[in-house]
């Protein structure tokens, strides 16, 4: 009997949910058979087996949600193992799985801890942490919300002890307020007591998804910690949208998909970016002397899908043309949409592009998503009058605002950087070239 | 004599009705020594007993409700429910302990004895114990040290002739146990514990000597009516030593012999054992309403002098209370 | 202050109580004409007379119970156990009687009342002449259990020992007594129940009591200046009350520990010790409290074995320095 745990899919994943099981009880499973889709705190992964066998039974519903290392399933591969008590306790697989006998047999595993395979994580996380974390260490990666995971114990027996997460401690200072804001007790509150102020405004709780969650802690986090400020300037995009309906007819007429105004924002900041080096750059903390200035030019989108807002990156967005950009844009948003997305869709982004002028918003002012130093807040195009000549004319017109690091970014570097994009919106022929 | 009996009558009954706990040892069979030797003493001489003491209790003038109520276990017993039946102890009416563990108590008298020498007062410590204590090594240790300091102490063995179920001569080399006082040059005497008037002149000869500043051993011959406990059903014993037993009782010689000499007759004892009878069945009434010590109570007396970081932790407790748990970010 | 010997600080503070208390007496074996076998007790007799200085026979359980008994009606005895081997033969007095009259009575008696006693070792003595058995004492209620390291504690603990109403065993070492260092000319009884850090420090916690504790510091000297480490000492001081309190919150700064002890590990104080740092500490633990204590054999004659069988300097260096490595904090280079 092989034991199926809660996989680590992703770098900050603490949990996972079990979105949709592929295989159910009896099914025979070969290595590479997608056995279960797995929500983690970013996506939604696909989990495949390792092993051959019969699913014996699964020990996680669709939609709970269990810490990494949680045994989810059983995999009968014919043979017995020193978890073969821990598997007699839970349901027979035609039964409904029983989330109260799962735990059952999560508290017996440490007492017989199965082999370690390198291909399978057969070894529950807490008998992992147990077996080879100092005491302190656990309680310091608790806290503050580290993995171990990757971290080589250099400890006794390969412990890992509090000299090997110095830099992670490190790293997460800058979190350090994410800690302290949910440490006093009192603030804690079990979701199912509604006090009478919830009772008045009729509160009901609804679940908050993994993605979602993370979310709110990052922009919590980028809100109360990042020194934003926002600059916003406008600029007359008669030209572009001239430009966007004429090669929108053309495409057209040649079957191919049309290019959104969004492309045409994205394809302007890759190239402004190229010119303001210093805005694609990252904070690293207060101890650090030195900040990050990437080389590559990566955009993130905000895109609001169907399952919330994510941020998948166009890499190297400056070396890709209108068509290929657009193309990129359409096929990531549609895995958003079908919630595809992966870890490597959703990283390494150096500047993130969010846009809500489809709904009419003039302008607003977005958060920036960390470590990046600065996010475009893009709003709808309108036509407003403007003078040209001695003329009052009607001209599609643009506002944008940039919300930046000012840590790394001054209020000039800012300004110098709208003024450039400004200037490639308005002249929009080098975004064609 | 009579209060005694019909108490420790009153206490074996409790005792099977599961309201007394532990051990309970009785002194059926040797009132007569107890009022004896108890009345040889003033009332600021001291008295350390072992643990078959209920009867020393009673004729030092404790109430025998406070007695009974410390073999219920309750607050309002002499040693407030801490000690039970083997460990009474009332300062005031200077009965400093019985003493559960066989030969206890002889150290801790000589002791006694010391500090009212150093003290250069003139009260005198009583130490009784039974004929299996004297082959301990207390038992020498305490007599060798009182004859060595001249200390107040008059040991008393009650000699009821029988250490659980082992008899003396089974028991001691040399079974008349006051002449073990010859090895430490103590002054000794035997008496019969059957007659409290023999043994109260016996005692009053001893706490004399005492009270001039020299130790002395008080042998008392005496019975023991029933078994070593109330649950000992002395099969040891054949038929006929028992029915000796009932010609020995003191209670019923004592009886006869003031209704001989015309002290009391038939009707005035029947009057007598029937105030004692009802003297035991109030105390048994009173113990049985006094209140169980409150747990709360249960540190009141780790220390007399405070001390820091006195653990005072039940049973189930952790050493250390769980720390919260850290919030996660929800 | 006075530099003196732990001796004299202990015979100066008997005569500086008996002067003071009129209650106040010494017994015990060979304590006055002889002097004392450690001659703790010199020149009492001559001065305050057989009544208050009472040689003793060979009776262990006999003086000692005598001087709870004396205790129980007021006095304040002092009683020296020539070394702590005897005590066994006290312990029913001693563990059965002077620790429980006072509970067992309902707080009706108290026993205010001192057992002097030496532990030891190494001075090739034989199986029954080098136990260290305090922890049989340590583990009573009743009872109070003081082991000072050094003269101005022998001084402030005996001190404190002797005005107590309760009994009070009062750990000394034969390593100890000439041992030297600074004593307060005031009479100021120390708290009992209180450990105390005799020298802070942030990279291990180094735990010991009356031989130990002056081990202990002597170590924690040591590795500062050769290797600049700085390891923070805690002296029990009281073996019971236990001040797990300050165990606990050493270790939260140090998050290691290293226990020295004079007995043997199985149930030992060192045992105690860590039991109650892994409850108090855990979370903040990166290592294993580890024991220093003697090899679980009776302690052999020969100078050989019984050199083996007790902790050296050379086993208390090692046990530091595997804690330190364990938990990653030795210096780069630092001497193995």
């Amino acid at each position: 009997m092989i034991e199926i745990t809660m996989p680590r899919l992703s770098d900050t994943m603490e949990e996972g949910s079990i979105a949709v099981w592929r295989k159910q009880p009896g099914d025979h499973v070969e290595p590479g058979d997608i056995i279960v889709e797995i929500e983690t705190d970013k996506a939604t992964m696909e989990y495949e087996a390792y092993d051959a066998g019969t699913l014996a039974a699964v020990l996680v519903r669709e939609g709970e949600t269990v810490a990494i290392g949680t045994p989810i399933a059983l995999l009968d591969d014919g043979r017995t193992s020193a978890l073969a008590p821990a598997a007699s306790a839970v349901p027979t697989p035609a039964s409904e799985p029983d989330v109260g006998t799962a735990t059952v047999a999560v508290a017996t595993v440490p007492s017989t801890p199965a082999p370690v395979s390198p291909r399978a994580p057969a070894v529950a996380d807490t008998d992992f942490h147990a077996r080879t974390a100092s005491p302190l260490v656990r309680r310091l990666a608790r806290e503050h919300h580290l993995d171990l995971r990757a971290v080589t114990g250099t400890g006794p027996g390969g412990r890992i002890i509090r000299s090997d997460i110095e830099e992670l401690l490190a790293a997460s200072a800058t979190t350090a307020s994410v800690a302290t804001a949910s440490a006093p007790p009192e603030m804690r509150r079990p979701s199912a007591q509604v006090t009478s102020a919830e009772q008045k405004r009729g509160s009901r709780p609804v679940p908050m998804s993994n993605p979602r969650r993370v979310i709110a802690r990052r922009l919590g986090e980028s809100a109360r910690t990042i020194p934003h400020f926002f600059v916003t300037s406008v600029a007359d995009v008669e030209d572009l949208v001239r430009l966007r309906t004429e090669m929108n007819e053309h495409l057209v007429t040649t079957g191919q998909p049309k290019i959104s105004f969004n492309d045409l924002v994205i394809r302007a900041v890759a190239l402004t970016l190229r010119a303001h080096p210093q805005v694609n750059a990252s904070y690293v903390d207060d101890d650090s002397p030195t900040m990050l200035i990437h080389d590559r030019i990566n955009i993130g989108m905000a895109v609001a899908s169907d399952n919330g807002l994510v941020v998948p990156v166009i890499e190297d967005a400056d070396q890709m043309s209108l068509v290929q950009i657009s193309a990129r844009a359409r096929e990531l948003a549609g895995l958003a949409d079908a919630k595809r997305l992966t870890i490597d869709h959703m990283s390494g982004g150096t500047f993130t592009i969010s846009n809500l002028g489809m709904f009419g918003v003039e302008q607003f002012t977005a958060i920036i998503n960390p470590p990046e130093g600065a996010i475009l807040a893009v709003g709808s195009t309108a036509r407003e009058p403007v003078g040209v000549g001695d003329d009052v004319v009607l001209h599609h017109r643009m506002r944008f605002t940039m919300s930046s690091d000012h840590r790394i970014i001054d209020g000039a570097l800012a300004a110098q950087f709208l003024q450039t994009l400004g200037e490639i919106l308005e002249h929009p022929y080098s975004l064609v070239l | 004599m009579l209060v005694i009996r019909r108490f420790e009558e009153r206490a074996a009954r409790s005792y099977t009705q599961a309201l007394i706990g532990g051990y309970c040892h009785l002194n059926l069979g040797e009132e007569a020594a107890v009022v004896g030797l108890v009345t040889a003493l003033e009332d600021r001489d001291y008295l350390f007993t072992n643990y078959r003491e209920h009867g020393y209790a009673l004729e030092r003038g404790i109430s025998p409700e406070r007695v009974m109520a410390e073999l219920y276990g309750r607050v309002d017993g002499v040693s407030k429910g801490w000690g039970g039946s083997m460990h009474l102890f009332d300062l005031d009416h200077r009965l400093v302990g019985g003493y559960g563990i066989v030969g206890g108590q002889l150290p801790l008298a000589t002791g006694a004895g010391l500090a009212i020498s150093y003290r250069a007062s003139d009260e005198v410590v009583m130490c009784t114990m039974g004929d299996g204590t004297t082959n301990i090594g207390a038992f020498h240790e305490s007599l060798n040290l009182a004859a060595l300091w001249h200390l107040p102490v008059v040991y008393v063995i009650i000699n009821n002739q029988l250490g659980m179920g082992t008899t003396v001569e089974r028991s001691s080399a040399e079974p008349e146990l006051a002449r073990r006082a010859a090895s430490y040059r103590m002054a000794s005497a035997r008496v019969d514990g059957l007659d409290p008037l023999a043994t109260y002149a016996a005692a009053r000869n001893a706490v004399a000597a005492a009270r001039a500043g020299e130790p002395f051993l008080l042998e008392v011959v005496s019975e023991r009516l029933r078994g070593h406990s109330v649950v000992d059903p002395a099969k040891y014993r054949s038929a006929a030593e028992v029915q000796a037993l009932s010609d020995h009782d003191p209670v019923r010689l004592v009886g006869a012999r003031l209704m001989l000499e015309g002290l009391l007759d038939a009707d005035a004892l029947a009057v007598l054992d029937e105030e004692a009878k009802a003297i035991a069945e109030h105390a048994a009434a009173f113990a049985e309403a006094s209140p169980h010590p409150d747990p709360a109570t249960l540190f009141d007396y780790n220390y007399a002098t405070p001390v820091a970081n006195d653990l005072r932790r039940l049973p189930g407790e952790a050493l250390f209370a769980a720390r919260a748990r850290p919030t996660e970010v929800v | 202050m006075a530099l003196m010997t732990f001796r004299q600080a202990l015979h100066d503070t008997l005569r500086e109580e008996m002067l003071r208390d009129e209650s106040v007496l010494l017994l015990g074996e060979e304590i006055g004409v002889f002097e004392g076998s450690y001659k703790i007790t010199a020149g009492l007799l001559a001065e305050f007379g057989e009544r208050r200085v009472r040689d003793t026979p060979i009776a262990e359980e006999g003086f000692t119970g005598a001087a709870i008994g004396a205790a129980m009606l007021g006095l304040r005895p002092v009683v020296e156990i020539m070394t702590i081997n005897f005590s066994l033969l006290a312990l029913d007095q001693i563990v059965n009687h002077a620790a429980k009259i006072y509970g067992m009575f309902g707080g009706q008696a108290r026993v205010p009342l001192v057992i002097r006693t030496p532990g030891g070792g190494g001075q090739q003595l034989g199986a029954t002449h080098s136990q260290n058995v305090e922890l049989y004492y340590a583990f009573v209620p009743g009872m109070k259990v003081v082991a000072p390291s050094t003269p101005a504690d022998a001084k402030a603990l005996l001190l404190a020992a002797i005005r107590d109403d309760d009994p009070v065993l009062f750990l000394e070492n034969l390593t100890l007594y000439n041992t030297k260092g600074e004593v307060p000319e005031a009479s100021v009884p120390a708290e009992i129940g209180r450990a105390a850090i005799t020298r802070p420090g942030r990279d291990l916690t180094l735990i010991g009591y009356s031989r130990t504790a002056w081990v202990a510091s002597q170590v924690a000297e040591e590795l500062a200046e050769t290797e600049g480490l700085e390891i923070e000492v805690i002296d029990l001081r009281s073996l019971r009350p236990l001040d797990r309190a300050t165990l606990v919150e050493s270790v939260k700064r140090t998050s290691c520990a290293v226990v020295l002890e004079d007995d043997w590990l199985t149930y030992g104080i060192g045992a105690e010790v860590a039991a109650s740092i892994s409850d108090g500490a855990f979370d903040y633990l990166d290592a294993p409290v580890r024991r220093v204590a003697m090899a679980e054999v009776p302690l052999p004659y020969s100078k050989v074995l019984e050199t083996a069988a007790l902790p050296s300097h050379e086993d208390v260096i090692n046990a530091i320095y595997q804690t330190l490595d364990a938990v990653g904090r030795r210096r780069p280079g630092a001497r193995r």
